[in-house]
């Protein structure tokens, strides 16, 4: 049965649990909803609440349960020699789970039957051309120990999901049988169901923490596999980044050096454009334009904020980068080669920084009390000079805050500099030349067709997790620095 | 005992408080030069934002239009009968459909060479369409019939000027002699821009056919996509909020709740990526580039930002609103749930359509699952594959555009830009009426 309707099916049964209780609860008052100790629709909540969450509970462990026991069962049945020299048990466990998903559409084409999908038999030369002339994608050796696991796998995953559907459906009559037994008129309803609606908001405001686990789970355990197959001192060390795209492993060059200097050179870029800009254009809003220029330039600085960064990775590749390249490439001063570089990328990534920078910055400014400003005009100051003198120095820790998260975004950034930056990582000081950074090898090393095993494509959740230290300890500071300035004033 | 009697060197200041000083001149031209700096960055964003504007709307634009060969052609029954007893059907339709062309233009007193190898440069491979438009409707052999047939999108940029005559180079693509019959269709008004409905309804095309590509397919995708966030990132939210801005008591676990979605909210996006291909994929073996999969990661990156919103509008609602629906004997639950929820509604639906915007136009994460490299072909087979089946996204299939090498795709990723922003103009304005319109000052 499919998922969309199983979950259907225990939708139902909690709505008809709801009705039932609602009456039942009253019938036991004798239609008298005085005598009810809730309203009755909290009886009826009752009834639904215990038939729809244990069994929805019971269909996400399930869920996350199955592939993870059927996947080892199956991998352990595939005997050592099935396993090629130059393959890995992953890659050909990959192959046991698109064969059987082969067998699948080829019976659901109907061009198998289900008993021969499931011949442990089953000649395999005549299975392979079954499943080809089904137009199921098989790689032409489909060997015997793994068309007997892909069965196998079948079989597994089909009985799995019948013992699913019976165990939630028996999970959901019962808790509605019991919420029902419970529809009686002195049952404190209300209190049971709003203990567990509480529980259900605890349970949503977990999922925050649940999100952080995942990211550093499915980071660590990575870079862990990662730093099996290459030592962690040449990834942090390495100033060649050079990655092998034919063989296995062994002969790539995986620094992070040169990663780590073109994505910091390129923020620095980018900061050198928005900070000004944005420090300034903060400054004039919140102390010298008029409430209409306010209502007019903070809005329209706000919408570069909102463009999608794909478009100003688009604007790097094909206006700003030609454009550059006019005027220091060949033709120009001689400075460029391409149209993608360093400047090209941070240039881009400034203009999208500057109202990250101007919007906090304006807070940050306007939180400054009044009567430090009405001190310095007294005593004769200029509004300059009392910008400069008196507001700057009491905001200062805040821009700082407001620049450093600047940064972390600058550095986080992905769709400009896999765009605009290039791709050859280097350790040069030319702002005009092609550089890559962190967040665009963790696009190319992952978006290949590389296999999820290799070091080549494990080396970008090494580099994920550099990042996420980065921009982590970026922001905890920047916030650190936020939230101790707001103090100050408050 | 004043300052004036024990300097007496410095003489009190002579002529008129109207005329300034020497200092009162420079600190004035200093207040003015500050403000001109700050006039400066306001007008250099404002610049950047219209430079921006202009040249997506300027690049964009092609590829909403697309040249098309206008022709009236009639097939008589015995030129079908004889180009079907042929060996090559498609090629007899062409043929007569050339020399139709060739008397249009001797009409008009045009000569021009026209060859069979030069209309499939210019327009591909027309036989094959004649003949299904024919088979068909039959009904139409032996009448005037009007074709629209859309030409290589060589030919379109060299009428937009994108490329010319120096710059073209003969290749199997397009010739330097094919100009000139461009040219003299186009006088003859044969050749014309059309709307280019392909572009907003059809699906990707491959490689060497960017005349063909459309967005079609992946505003399908992203649709499917916002569909999981909204069902999940909504309610999620909303509880999630609820419960820490009205129940959670002041402790360890709330202050690690908090620290988490604060921190969420910077992690870049690529790193949610990492997540769902970790997670998702390599994990839990969901398809991949299906938009479920892309929906469970833009949900998990939207959240913090609705959460944030959500438990600022609750947060609106002022106290007293409680305290009177608990004074006349309501539960705390009953107090948020009736009373508070409802009138911080406009806020959160606000909220919430500001955070699918941004969820929208997100690209990075959808690289990692497998939204790129491929070519999206088709809409989906219903509503559960809509889910399920690989699909692509907006801007992912901007991207993909974006980094094909033929340059005829750059204008094609302008005009899904134009789209994709239209989409979110559209989104934002009916977020600020929202908010103009319920939201209540107390």
């Amino acid at each position: 049965m499919p998922l969309f309707w199983l979950i259907m099916i225990v939708l139902a049964i909690a709505a008809g649990g709801f009705a039932l209780g609602r009456q039942r609860s009253l019938a036991s008052a004798g239609g008298d909803n005085r005598k009810l100790h809730s309203l009755p629709s909290y009886y009826g909540w009752n009834v639904a609440l215990k038939a729809a969450v244990p069994a929805f509970l019971l269909i996400i462990v399930w869920l996350l349960a199955q592939p993870l026991y059927v996947g080892s069962t199956v991998s352990s049945m595939i005997p050592d020699r099935a396993v090629a020299d130059n393959s890995s048990r992953g890659l050909v466990m990959a192959e046991v789970r698109r064969t059987a998903e082969g067998l699948d559409n080829a019976v659901a084409e109907g061009i198998m039957t289900e008993n021969f999908a499931r011949d442990l038999r089953a000649d395999i030369t005549d299975v392979t051309q079954r499943l080809k002339d089904a137009g199921q994608i098989v790689t032409s050796e489909v060997t015997q120990p793994i068309l007997n696991a892909a069965q196998r796998f079948r079989v597994m995953n089909a009985a799995g999901n019948l013992y699913m559907t019976i165990a939630a459906l028996v999970l959901a009559v019962l808790g509605a049988l019991w919420g029902l037994k419970e529809a009686h008129f002195d049952f404190r309803a209300r209190n049971v169901v709003e203990h567990s609606i509480r529980a259900i908001l605890v349970g949503a405001a977990s999922i925050a923490i649940l999100t952080t686990i995942g990211i550093i789970l499915s980071l660590v355990f990575n870079t862990i596999e990662f730093f099996r197959l290459y030592p962690a001192w040449d990834f942090f060390t390495g100033t060649s980044w050079a990655p092998s795209f034919s063989g296995r492993g062994g002969s790539s060059d995986l620094g992070v050096l040169p990663l780590l200097w073109g994505t910091f050179y390129i923020s620095i870029v980018a900061l050198a454009v928005a900070v000004p800009i944005g420090l300034f254009s903060a400054i004039y809003l919140s102390e010298y334009a008029s409430p209409r220029v306010r209502a007019f330039a903070k809005p329209m600085l706000e919408v570069l904020a909102g463009i999608p960064t794909i478009v100003y990775g688009l604007f790097a590749l094909l206006t700003v980068g030609p454009l550059l390249l006019t005027i220091f490439g060949r033709d120009g001063l001689d400075w460029m080669q391409a149209g993608t570089a360093v400047m090209t990328a941070g240039l881009v990534m400034g203009i999208m920084l500057i109202p990250f920078v101007s919007s906090l910055s304006d807070d940050i400014i306007n939180a400054v009390p009044q009567a430090m400003r009405d001190g310095s005009y007294g005593l004769g100051a200029t509004r300059s000079e009392t910008i400069r003198q008196v507001v700057m120095p009491a905001a200062l820790p805040g821009i700082v805050g407001a620049i450093l998260l600047a940064a972390s975004r600058a550095i986080g950034e992905t769709m400009i500099v896999v765009l605009g930056a290039g791709a050859a990582a280097k350790l040069s000081l030319n702002p005009f030349e092609a550089m890559t950074t962190v967040t665009a090898k963790i696009v190319s090393q992952l978006t290949g067709d590389a296999d999820f095993a290799s070091p080549e494509a494990l080396v970008a959740f090494a580099l994920g997790m550099t990042l996420f230290v980065i921009t982590l300890g970026l922001n905890v500071l920047a916030l650190y620095i936020v939230r101790k300035y707001r103090e100050q004033y408050e | 005992m004043t300052d004036a009697s024990l300097n007496p060197s410095e003489a009190p200041r002579k002529g008129s408080l109207h005329t300034q000083n020497a200092r009162t001149v420079r600190r004035n031209r200093a207040e003015a030069r500050f403000k001109g700096y700050g006039i400066a960055a306001i007008l250099v964003g404002l610049f950047f934002l219209v430079v921006l504007a202009v040249s997506i709307v300027r690049s964009g634009a092609p590829a909403f239009t697309r040249t098309v060969v206008d022709v009236e052609f009639t097939l008589s029954a015995a030129q079908l009968q004889e180009a079907e007893s042929q060996l090559f059907k498609t090629k007899a339709y062409q043929t007569a459909f050339i020399n139709a062309l060739k008397g249009q233009l001797d009409e008009r007193g045009m000569q021009v060479e026209v060859d069979n190898a030069a209309i499939e440069r210019l327009m591909g491979k027309i036989g094959g369409d004649l003949r299904s438009f024919y088979a068909d409707n039959p009904d139409q052999v032996g009448k005037a019939v009007s074709f629209q047939l859309a030409a290589s999108s060589r030919v379109d940029r060299y009428l937009n000027g994108d490329l010319t005559r120096d710059s073209i180079e003969d290749s199997r693509f397009l010739m330097k002699t094919d100009l000139d019959l461009v040219d003299a269709l186009e006088e003859a008004g044969i050749i014309r821009n059309a709307f280019n409905w392909t572009f907003i309804t059809g699906t990707d095309a491959g490689v060497d056919n960017p005349g063909g590509a459309g967005l079609g397919a992946s505003v399908i995708g992203s649709f499917f996509m916002m569909l999981v966030v909204l069902a999940l990132s909504l309610p999620i939210g909303v509880a999630a909020s609820i419960y820490l801005e009205e129940f959670a008591p002041q402790n360890k676990f709330t202050d690690l709740i908090e620290v988490n979605i604060s921190n969420l909210a910077a992690v870049p996006s690529i790193v949610f990526g990492i997540l769902g291909l970790a997670v998702f994929i390599q994990f839990m073996h969901l398809p991949q580039s299906a938009p479920l999969v892309g929906g469970l990661v833009l949900t998990l990156m939207t959240l913090p930002t609705i959460i944030i919103s959500t438990r600022a509008s609750l947060k609106a609602v002022p106290p007293s609103i409680r305290d009177a629906a608990l004074g006349v004997g309501a539960s705390k639950m009953q107090a948020v749930f009736h009373h508070v929820l409802p009138l911080a509604m406009p806020g959160i639906l606000t909220g919430t359509i500001i955070g699918l915007a941004q969820a929208l136009g997100e690209t990075a994460p959808l690289l990692l699952i497998g939204m790129v490299g491929f070519v999206a072909r088709g809409y989906p087979d219903g509503i559960m594959a809509g889910f399920t089946e690989a699909n692509s996204a907006m801007p992912a299939q901007i991207y993909t555009w974006a980094a094909r090498a033929d340059a005829s795709f750059y204008e094609k990723a302008w005009g899904g830009i134009i789209i994709l922003l239209a989409f979110l103009l559209t989104m934002n304005i009916i977020a600020i009426i929202l908010r103009r319109r319920f939201e209540r000052r107390w």
